[in-house]
């Protein structure tokens, strides 16, 4: 058995690597304009606030809905601390301020203190709203979503944040070298890690007794609390992580979108992440994961026809023009809520033991047949 | 008096947009009384209504039309509920939060499909559009009528609960799912009703709301909709008096906000984003301080 489980592990790490040695080598080999790499991308930095939101929905129990919130805090925090000082104080970004960050920082410090300072802003909106109970708390994060949005925007703070200006020239992902040098390192690789790295990290948290107490106070806050468990402390701490972890994916966005605006940022966003986490499946990390790649893929390319008049060989532009896309999809997000409600893994993770039992039983069902 | 005077016309627009909010917040109370659900696709609903004047009074006089967005406004509350809540009668909470989360996600994209992503010019209703002039300050009449009409909306909503069949119903509906349909009240029509009277509502605030503003884009339910809530949330969830009272009050604030640069002679502008981000740091106060709000019944919670 504990051989048997090593051997998964093994596996499941020979699996991980692949996948990125398949990322290194599409990188190498397609043009960098590619499709491919808009999806890879966006899909990886759609996985990590997925995930972040599953610890928080899926893993405690918190219906929390002020995850754009996060991002936004995270993408301005590294876009203000990347945008290199001569920039700042000329007048290409900041043209109606004067800045008054007159630092810029690596890309390393600046996604820490991207998720660093979102979970700080967590951490001080939790403790009056982590009190409450469900939709009540729902309702509140979406608040602090809005009020975050609001401040940012506001001009007596355009020193720091522009306004409402767009702020860019910052260190978007064509501009990440290898550490200490000059050679560009490899964009799609490079969200690839951060966003693995970040999940690797919530993985071991829920498997860690910290996890386990999260678990438990989704199944039941009253039992929990009997068996010892501080509610509200593990309740901040994993509002606080989740938060971290959607900061950093909102630094990743700005790199990935290479200007940043408030307006961005809007309540639809975390609807978004939310219906994506929903196909995933609830509790599931590798659902997270599997469905932003899907929810990616379709709608910026598989399903891009029906934006643009011609879908499938069928040429209608009166039918298939800009937005029935979106309208296909919030149809195909009601039936999977409606009929579907665990999503694509329900609360289970993908492993090689549950492949080979599936493989089994449909050898066996052919047997059967035969 | 001289203060009063010279800020009339806040004051005005406050009044006259809670009353607005007090119409939409009456359809969340109802339904979060009866369901104990955050109808989030409330907001969309309101701005469909605007929607569907838009379109309807473009071939159609306003005769008509009127009656009839009222109309196709109830029977879209009717088909959301049977469609997308129905199902999830015995589901836990959080998934019927969802399916209310999808379907404000389907309203938007569809309003974003047939409008094209641009901002529609809402019809000038005769009489409701003319501009009066009420001590110096001008504005428009639907200004004036709004907050009377919505008294009378709340009076006559308020003897429907208290002295119909239908109205007792929901009261027994309100106070304990299970027992009143162990009692023999049909429950899927009585949350119908409830939904159908909520969107009667909606569109009626649309109606108001959207003369004031002028333009209906995909997204302008969505804020209405959620400051909505947080009045019902102020005056206590599950009370009519409660949500009318938060209603105005919001809406007053939310002016005097607007109006702050010249009203309190603070500089800065951009004041009109933060009486978005006032409503809900007023929420979040509530919410800590006194959760059941003003008229709210404190709930019991069993283990």
């Amino acid at each position: 058995m504990e051989k048997e489980k090593r051997n998964n592990l093994i596996m499941t790490f020979i699996a991980i690597a692949l996948v990125y040695l398949v990322v290194f080598i599409l990188e190498l080999t397609l043009r960098p304009t590619s499709i491919v790499f808009t999806v890879l991308r966006k899909g990886a930095i759609y996985s990590l606030v997925a995930v972040s939101m599953n610890l928080l929905n899926g893993f405690t129990g918190l219906f929390s809905l002020g995850q754009a919130g996060f991002m936004l805090l995270g993408a301005y925090t590294y876009a203000i601390l990347t945008i290199p000082t001569e920039v700042k104080q000329s007048d290409r970004v900041y043209r109606y301020y004067d800045a008054v960050i007159n630092f810029d920082t690596g890309v390393f410090v600046a996604l820490i203190a991207a998720g660093l300072v979102a979970a700080f802003f967590a951490f001080l909106i939790g403790l009056p709203v982590l009190r409450l109970k469900s939709d009540y708390l729902a309702i509140a994060t979406l608040g602090f979503a809005e009020i975050i949005r609001a401040i940012f925007q506001w001009d007596v703070l355009g020193p720091l944040t522009n306004g409402a200006n767009l702020l860019r020239e910052f260190k978007d992902l064509s501009r990440i070298t290898l550490p200490f040098s000059d050679i560009p390192f490899p964009p799609t690789l490079f969200v690839f890690i951060v966003a693995g790295v970040c999940i690797l990290l919530v993985v071991l948290l829920i498997n860690s007794s910290y996890g386990r107490a999260f678990k438990a106070i989704r199944d039941d806050e009253v039992a929990a609390e009997a068996m010892g468990i501080n509610l509200f402390k593990h309740k901040e701490m994993s509002f606080v992580i989740s938060s971290f972890f959607a900061g950093i994916s909102g630094a990743l966005l700005a790199m990935f979108q290479y200007t940043v605006q408030a307006q961005q940022f809007r309540t639809m966003l975390t609807y978004e992440i939310l219906l994506i986490v929903v196909i995933g499946g609830i509790g599931s990390i590798s659902g997270s994961c599997i469905a932003s790649f899907l929810y990616i893929a379709l709608s910026e390319w598989w399903l891009r026809g029906l934006d643009m008049g011609t879908f499938l060989g069928i040429n209608a532009p009166e039918l298939f023009r800009s937005g029935f896309r979106r309208l296909v999809f919030s149809v195909i997000i009601m039936i999977i809520v409606l009929f579907f409600s665990k999503g694509i893994m329900g609360d289970k993770e993908i492993s090689f033991e549950r492949m080979k039992h599936l493989f089994r039983k449909k050898r066996k069902a052919k047997g059967a047949d035969a | 008096m001289e203060f009063f005077h010279q800020n009339l016309s806040y004051f005005l627009s406050g009044i006259s947009v809670g009353g607005q909010y007090a119409l939409i917040a009456i359809g969340y109370t109802m339904v979060y009384g009866i369901l104990r659900l955050i109808n989030f696709a409330h907001g969309d609903v309101f701005m469909c209504a605007g929607l569907m004047m838009v379109y309807l009074s473009s071939t159609l006089p306003f005769t008509i039309t009127i009656p009839l967005v009222l109309l196709l406004t109830v029977l879209l509350g009717f088909v959301i509920e049977r469609v997308a809540y129905m199902p999830l009668r015995s589901a836990p909470r959080m998934s019927v939060m969802i399916s209310a989360i999808g379907v404000s996600y389907l309203l938007q994209n569809a309003a974003l499909y047939f409008t094209g992503g641009l901002a529609k010019v809402y019809p000038e209703i005769p009489f409701l559009s003319n501009s009066i002039v009420i001590w110096d300050a001008t504005t428009r009449v639907v200004t004036i009528v709004t907050p009377f009409l919505t008294v009378v909306l709340v009076i006559l909503l308020t003897l429907l609960i208290k002295h119909t069949k239908i109205g007792m119903a929901m009261r027994a509906v309100s106070r304990d799912f299970e027992t009143s349909q162990l009692m023999g009240i049909k429950i899927n029509r009585v949350i119908s009703t409830t939904f159908m009277i909520g969107s009667l509502l909606a569109s009626v605030a649309s109606l108001l709301y959207f003369t004031n503003y002028a333009s209906v884009t995909p997204t302008s339910g969505a804020m209405p909709g959620l400051k909505a809530f947080v009045a019902a949330v102020f005056g206590g969830i599950g009370s009519i008096p409660g949500a009318v009272i938060g209603a105005f009050i919001i809406g007053i604030c939310e002016n005097i906000i607007k109006g702050g640069a010249s009203i309190f002679g603070i500089p800065g502008s951009g004041w009109t984003t933060f009486s978005d981000a006032f409503t809900f740091a007023f929420l979040i106060v509530i919410l800590v301080v006194k959760p059941t709000g003003l008229f709210g019944e404190k709930a019991v919670d069993k283990v």
